[in-house]
């Protein structure tokens, strides 16, 4: 049993420090990456150019198309790279790299080249880092065919989701959220990788399901602690992989209670929640109670001041008031 | 407070054995042994005769849009011809000559050419990437690749291949930043065609020369005539021997000339003087390779003759194929959903399911 606490932040090191261990073919690629250079500006790949050496842990120039497409051209040669893009914003830089080639030269070559290439993003409202610091692009990537998008809601599942995108053989975006770097939780078990597509019941109730991930599932978790003192049971469903997400276990969740909400940090027009939505209403039709709700942020940018980023972010209060509004 | 010249020590060389008549220049003539230089004169010949046909075929719509290599087989060649099997070959959009030297079979760029990925392939053991569209986006590629095979410490080399429009792409100066910094067995093979599009050289960059960009990014650059096949061979095998040693990337411009369109989907005639076009047809990388191949009495008339019925027989007989593998895969649209992921998602075989029985209803 693990009975340490530690950070995600120490939880994403010790995955890497795992991982690495284990496959001489990973390599790390990342603007300040490399112990010299302070080991990542948030420490997350601290440690592992002592160890592996700077020739498999590199801090780059500043140059994200360069970064991924070095990574790119690695992986077909036979490396298995962890690119880290220090913000999410800045993969935008990298969007011909990642859309136009990770996604798909494995489909343009017929099969015959794999991109086993993990990226690293970090993103999150939180720190007043405003607009071009800490948006939610994950429906961009889960839009792109060829791409996994995957992110852990406690530091044991980023590790163990986090290993499981290195040794997995295609392209995936690893969404790391920034205030979540310094939240605590039990300690990954050593050597446990969690399986990509497959959720998890964060939660077990009966009369409301909430789809959710990353941070929003421990604000669902809170929204369900509140609803329990009413009597109101409910389930919180853990995506873990965004794309491709886990149909079965989330339209069985969701067949149980015949209610459902969908929650996330993004905004919520256009976002993962509508496409989940969208397959509840097609596939449960029948047996839903309520019309499917749905939580995200507003339409805007990541605002900079305090109190309006606080706004912008949804809170357990708006998680209970979409679930009251399937109750009615 | 001083201000001071900063001396650097950079230059960039210019390179040209053959003249227009094909008289090589003694003291710098490569030595190259007569199988290869037949090799090579049969490649660029070839390479040139399938684009012929495969422009007739465009235009009669039998094939799609395409990039035709004329005029640029000596920069191709030249350079593909140092490879080893080992190393690695990163091509453009209009690499057709140096993917055949390194194996692709005719009928595979036909199938590509006519709208099927499957003539992507590429053949088993043969390590090269599929042709990237988005202009200069293979060049960081390649020097991942490098990265890789330096790792490795295998001794091996990445070639990559862009226009002079590549060069004013971000791609490009990261990737050769990155390839100075972390020192890649490299080589990035500039064919200067003079335009990019319709975009003459000089609106490009008011650089004299694409090859001194090099000198920014600390790493070897040189200029060579891209029509004569023995000054590219030439500056091809120097690089590669740089690489192989370990002493890191090149720079390689090939002033060439585009002499088809840029695509079957432009005109020319609107952004080119014919005049021009009549120059550069004097320095044809084929007739002069053949003067001096002829000039060595390795060439003659006859030999020339046989060689181009046996390529004619050889391109038509390559659009049959193809065209019978078309037909196959008209046949199952649902083969769309093959090769996204390593192991096929439940909701794309649910999608690809749903093809396969509408496509069995629509057949009856």
């Amino acid at each position: 049993m693990a009975q340490n606490k530690v950070t995600t932040l120490q939880a994403i090191n010790t995955a890497l420090h795992e991982a690495m261990a284990q496959d001489d073919s990973i390599l790390v690629f990342g603007e300040d990456v490399a112990d010299p250079e302070e080991g990542g500006v948030n420490g997350a790949t601290r440690g592992l150019s002592t160890e592996f050496g700077e020739s498999r842990v590199r801090s780059t120039p500043i140059s994200e198309q360069a970064i991924i497409g070095a990574a790119i051209g690695s992986a077909m040669a036979g490396m298995r790279p962890v690119a880290e893009i220090m913000l999410m914003n800045f993969s935008t830089v990298a969007m011909d790299m990642i859309v136009n080639h990770a996604a798909k030269l494995r489909y343009m070559s017929g099969g015959q080249t794999a991109v086993p290439l993990t990226i690293r993003v970090t993103t999150g409202a939180g720190f007043g880092t405003a607009g071009q610091h800490s948006d939610y692009l994950e429906a961009w990537f889960a839009h792109t065919a060829g791409l996994k998008v995957v992110t852990g809601s406690t530091p044991a599942e980023t590790a163990g989701l986090l290993k499981a995108c290195i040794f997995d053989d295609d392209p995936c975006i690893f969404i790391e959220n920034l205030p979540a770097y310094w939240q605590k939780g039990e300690a990954p078990e050593p050597g446990q990788t969690i399986p990509l597509g497959k959720a998890r019941i964060a939660r077990e109730g009966s009369d409301v399901t909430v789809v959710t991930y990353g941070p929003q599932v421990a604000v669902a978790e809170a929204a369900a602690e509140q609803l329990a003192e009413e009597k109101i049971t409910v389930e919180v469903v853990d995506l873990r992989t965004i794309q491709p997400w886990d149909r079965d276990t989330v339209l069985n969740a969701v067949a149980k209670t015949g209610r459902a909400v969908v929650s996330h940090e993004a905004v919520r027009a256009f976002g993962v929640g509508a496409e989940i939505s969208s397959v509840i209403h097609e596939e449960l039709f029948d047996q839903l109670r309520a019309p499917v709700q749905r939580v995200g942020a507003p339409s805007t940018a990541v605002p900079y001041s305090k109190a309006l980023e606080s706004a912008f972010v949804p809170d357990a209060d708006k998680v209970v008031a979409a679930i009251r509004k399937t109750l009615k | 407070m001083p201000r001071k010249e900063i001396g650097l020590e950079s230059t960039i060389d210019y390179l040209s054995i053959l003249d227009t008549k094909g008289k090589p220049d003694k003291d710098l003539e490569p030595r190259i042994g007569k199988e290869l230089l037949l090799d090579m004169h049969r490649a660029m010949v070839r390479a040139r005769r399938f684009d012929e046909h495969q422009l007739r075929w465009q235009r009669q719509g039998r094939l799609g849009t395409f990039a035709p290599v004329i005029g640029q087989e000596a920069s191709q060649i030249g350079t593909v011809a140092v490879l080893d099997d080992q190393d690695w070959m990163v091509p453009a959009y209009r690499q057709s000559a140096a993917a055949l030297w390194r194996g692709t079979p005719l009928a595979g760029l036909l199938l590509y050419n006519a709208g099927y990925n499957e003539g992507g392939e590429i053949p088993e053991g043969q390590n090269d990437l599929p042709i990237a569209i988005p202009v200069a986006s293979q060049i960081p590629h390649a020097v991942g690749i490098g990265y890789a095979l330096k790792q490795e410490g295998s001794g091996h080399l990445a070639m990559t291949y862009f226009g002079d429009g590549a060069t004013s792409e971000g791609d490009f100066h990261e990737a050769m930043n990155f390839a100075g910094v972390f020192n890649t067995p490299t080589i990035f093979v500039c064919e200067n065609n003079q335009y990019a599009i319709s975009v003459p050289r000089e609106k490009q960059t008011r650089a004299g020369t694409l090859a001194q960009k090099a000198i920014a990014y600390g790493i070897p650059g040189i200029q060579v005539d891209g029509n004569d096949i023995l000054a590219v061979y030439s500056a091809a095998s120097e690089a590669a021997e740089r690489a192989r040693k370990g002493d890191g990337p090149t720079l390689i411009e090939c002033v060439t000339y585009r002499m088809a369109v840029h695509t079957t989907a432009d005109d020319p005639g609107k952004y080119r003087t014919q005049k021009e076009e009549e120059q550069w047809q004097k320095k044809d990388p084929i007739e002069r390779f053949r003067k001096y191949l002829t000039a060595r009495k390795l060439l003659n008339k006859k030999k020339i003759e046989s060689l181009e019925e046996e390529l004619e027989k050889e391109v038509k007989s390559a659009w049959d194929e193809a065209e019978q593998r078309m037909a196959e895969l008209d046949r199952h649209p649902e083969v769309m959903f093959d090769h996204l992921y390593g192991e096929m998602p439940a909701y794309l075989g649910t999608q690809r399911k749903a093809m396969t029985d509408e496509d069995d209803d629509a057949n009856g």
